[in-house]
């Protein structure tokens, strides 16, 4: 119950950041344990204000105790704080993992890379936690220029992928602080509570519409959403292992809370359904990203890619539930937020220990790999059962309520999307678990009946994450009824 | 309609400006003359915001030399609007940071593959990917 722990959360990150630059030139070792010194005091954080707004209810937390709507404001409610806890935990389980990865891939630029890591964070939760539309731009700005930094040290295409999502990221920044200058200038705040008070009179101004079409396309640019995702597959395909599990979890997911917010929070549900449809539109193009995200998935060889067109599909659920606009279908989209983090972190983490050991990621070379890295691939099965939706994993509770929701919806073509590509990532996964896991019969082997393969499990720093995820995988999936009723409850805006 | 276009000049120019930006980004094939779009781009987006705040016989919204020396009330109307030039400040920020991500990594692009031509780094690219061609 620390009355300051909203900003803290935000401030921690950024402070040790700029200390890592200072330290680092001192000491190199002590870049790795101040990052998770300041990750877990950042979750501890986020925890509290969790507590906080289960017990007393949303927080206004004023910056300099300047009053809104002049002052800038954080605003954590249900859905701020739960989205806040994923963040924090995700980035905390991936900066433990960090470790060795990081001193192999990256061995000349440990200090920086902690650097911008910590930056990247502090983007993230600043994005979650800010109640200020001016202010999520700038947040929204540091998390991707950290982004674009950290995916540019990867191998051999990084520099190249990493440019052209510049250049689409800058696009989406643009769009979406052009959508603030429209409603800035039509009603003269930047306060998100502010906003949603004056907005409603002006909801028949074309500059409110088109401040609105900038802010769904910015944001869809930033979430890779389906037919702005060019980027993404590149990007999270040549970036170092560690970054592409930080990214892939959280970026995509920061950018479906973001459109949640503004759909439902800045303008009212009744001008996002009624007045334009544009959560029909939505709902459409989400169906089309989950069908095209796992259609192109099936064509790739590569596992990471696979993984990163896997990703499309999934941003194609949390958007399905939005478009849906019902109360199932909302409480589908973010439960599926926490679900795909825990999911797309455990698939990441797995490509990233398997390219420790073996410096491979094509499918057809994963074989014997169940007996070189049991627990590793132990991992990977549970979160590929978990994207398929195979009842005790998380991932199929949170489709279920997207299927109640196209239900209640009655659109059944989403319906049959929903059900299909859950039948095609049923080929996607075992045609990577029949890689992995059955050996090839005898006579093909040319005689030698027990290959001696010895197990090299990857190094414990880089397994205890990859056991983390998949046993909250799992545990997330048993609780997911509590989660529910304790969060999500709350965080479905009030009038669905 | 010309009236339209007139007495609305300032929109009219930072659409023009963005949209010579947006082709820059998206049309050109080489990565500097990308940057060189997304800085008009920019640019075009903070001259809107800045128009947005002149007023026509405003002043400096400083208090103590106002057009009176600050006698009588206040009258906002007087003031040039200061929020957007504080807001454009924080977004130059933005703009320079991102000018200099992209440049370093446009420098790390050109040390792989010696050339800033899209069309030349991508046949190099296809050419690493299937050695056997």
């Amino acid at each position: 119950m620390v009355p300051q722990s909203p900003a803290l959360v935000v401030v921690i990150p950024l402070i040790f950041a700029f200390l890592i630059l200072l330290l680092g030139w001192w000491r190199r070792g002590l870049c790795y344990p101040i990052t998770i010194g300041a990750l877990s005091t950042s979750f501890l954080a986020s925890l509290d204000t969790l507590y906080t707004v289960l017990t007393a209810g949303t927080i206004h937390y004023y910056l300099g105790n300047w009053e809104p709507p002049w002052g800038i404001e954080y605003v954590v409610d249900h859905l701020n704080a739960f989205v806040l806890v994923i963040v924090s935990f995700i980035s905390l389980v991936v900066g433990i993992s960090s470790k060795r990865s990081v001193e192999r891939e990256l061995p000349d630029k440990i200090v920086y890379f902690y650097c911008v890591f910590l930056l990247q964070v502090t983007g993230f939760l600043g994005i979650v936690v800010t109640g200020d539309m001016f202010n999520l731009y700038v947040f929204l700005e540091i998390a991707s220029l950290a982004g674009y930094a950290l995916i540019a040290i990867g191998e051999d295409g990084a520099p190249f992928a990493s440019f052209n999502y510049l250049i689409f990221g800058t696009i989406g920044a643009c769009f979406y602080l052009l959508g603030v200058g429209y409603l800035y200038i039509s009603t003269g705040s930047l306060n998100m509570a502010d906003l949603s008070q004056i907005l409603p009179n002006l909801y028949h101004s074309k500059v409110v519409l088109v401040a609105f079409a900038f802010f769904l396309v910015g944001v869809s640019l930033k979430m890779a959403l389906f037919p702005l995702h060019v980027w993404l597959p590149d990007a999270y395909t040549y970036a170092p292992s560690t970054v592409s599990a930080l990214l892939a979890p959280l970026m995509t997911k920061v950018g479906a809370y973001v459109m949640i917010r503004v759909m439902f929070t800045v303008f009212e549900p009744h001008f996002s359904v009624e007045l334009i449809p544009a959560t029909t539109i939505l709902g459409w193009m989400a169906a089309g990203a989950i069908l095209f995200g796992v259609i192109l998935a099936l064509a790739q060889k590569d596992l990471k890619r696979m993984l990163a067109y896997i990703l499309v599909s999934e941003v194609g659920y949390i958007a399905l539930g939005v478009g849906l606009a019902n109360r199932n279908g909302l409480t589908g989209a973010i439960l599926h937020i926490l679900n795909d983090s825990f999911m797309m972190l455990a698939l990441f983490l797995v490509v990233g220990a398997i390219m420790y050991r073996s410096h491979s990621r094509e499918i057809p070379q994963l074989r014997y790999m169940h007996r070189k890295m049991p627990f590793t691939m132990a991992a990977f099965v549970i979160a590929g059962l978990s994207v398929i939706g195979i009842p005790p994993t998380c991932g199929f509770f949170s489709k279920w309520y997207l299927v109640l929701g196209a239900i209640d919806a009655r659109q059944w073509v989403f319906v049959a999307v929903l059900l299909i590509s859950s039948l095609l990532a049923v080929i996607l996964f075992f045609r990577v678990i029949e890689n992995a896991y059955l050996e090839p019969r005898e006579e093909y082997t040319g005689g030698g009946s027990e290959l001696a393969i010895a197990t090299e499990e990857a190094p414990l720093s880089l397994l205890m994450p990859i056991l983390i995820a998949g046993a909250g995988i799992l545990l997330l999936g048993i609780m997911s009824g509590e989660i529910i009723s304790t969060i999500i409850r709350f965080a479905v805006p009030g009038c669905f | 309609m010309l009236d339209f276009i007139i007495s609305k000049y300032n929109y009219w120019i930072y659409i023009v400006l963005m949209m010579i930006g947006f082709y820059a980004m998206i049309g050109k094939r080489n990565l500097v003359k990308k940057i060189i779009g997304i800085n008009i781009f920019q640019t075009a987006i903070i001259l809107f915001f800045i128009s947005t705040a002149a007023k026509r016989g405003g002043t400096l919204p400083i208090v103590e030399h106002a057009h009176d020396h600050g006698i009588h009330q206040i009258q906002a109307a007087s003031y040039v609007n200061p929020l957007p030039h504080v807001l454009m400040l924080t977004a130059i920020v933005v703009m320079v940071s991102t000018l200099g991500v992209a440049l370093a990594i446009v420098i790390a692009i050109y040390r792989r593959y010696n050339t800033l031509e899209e069309d030349e780094i991508l046949e190099q690219r296809k050419w690493s990917r299937n050695p056997l061609l």
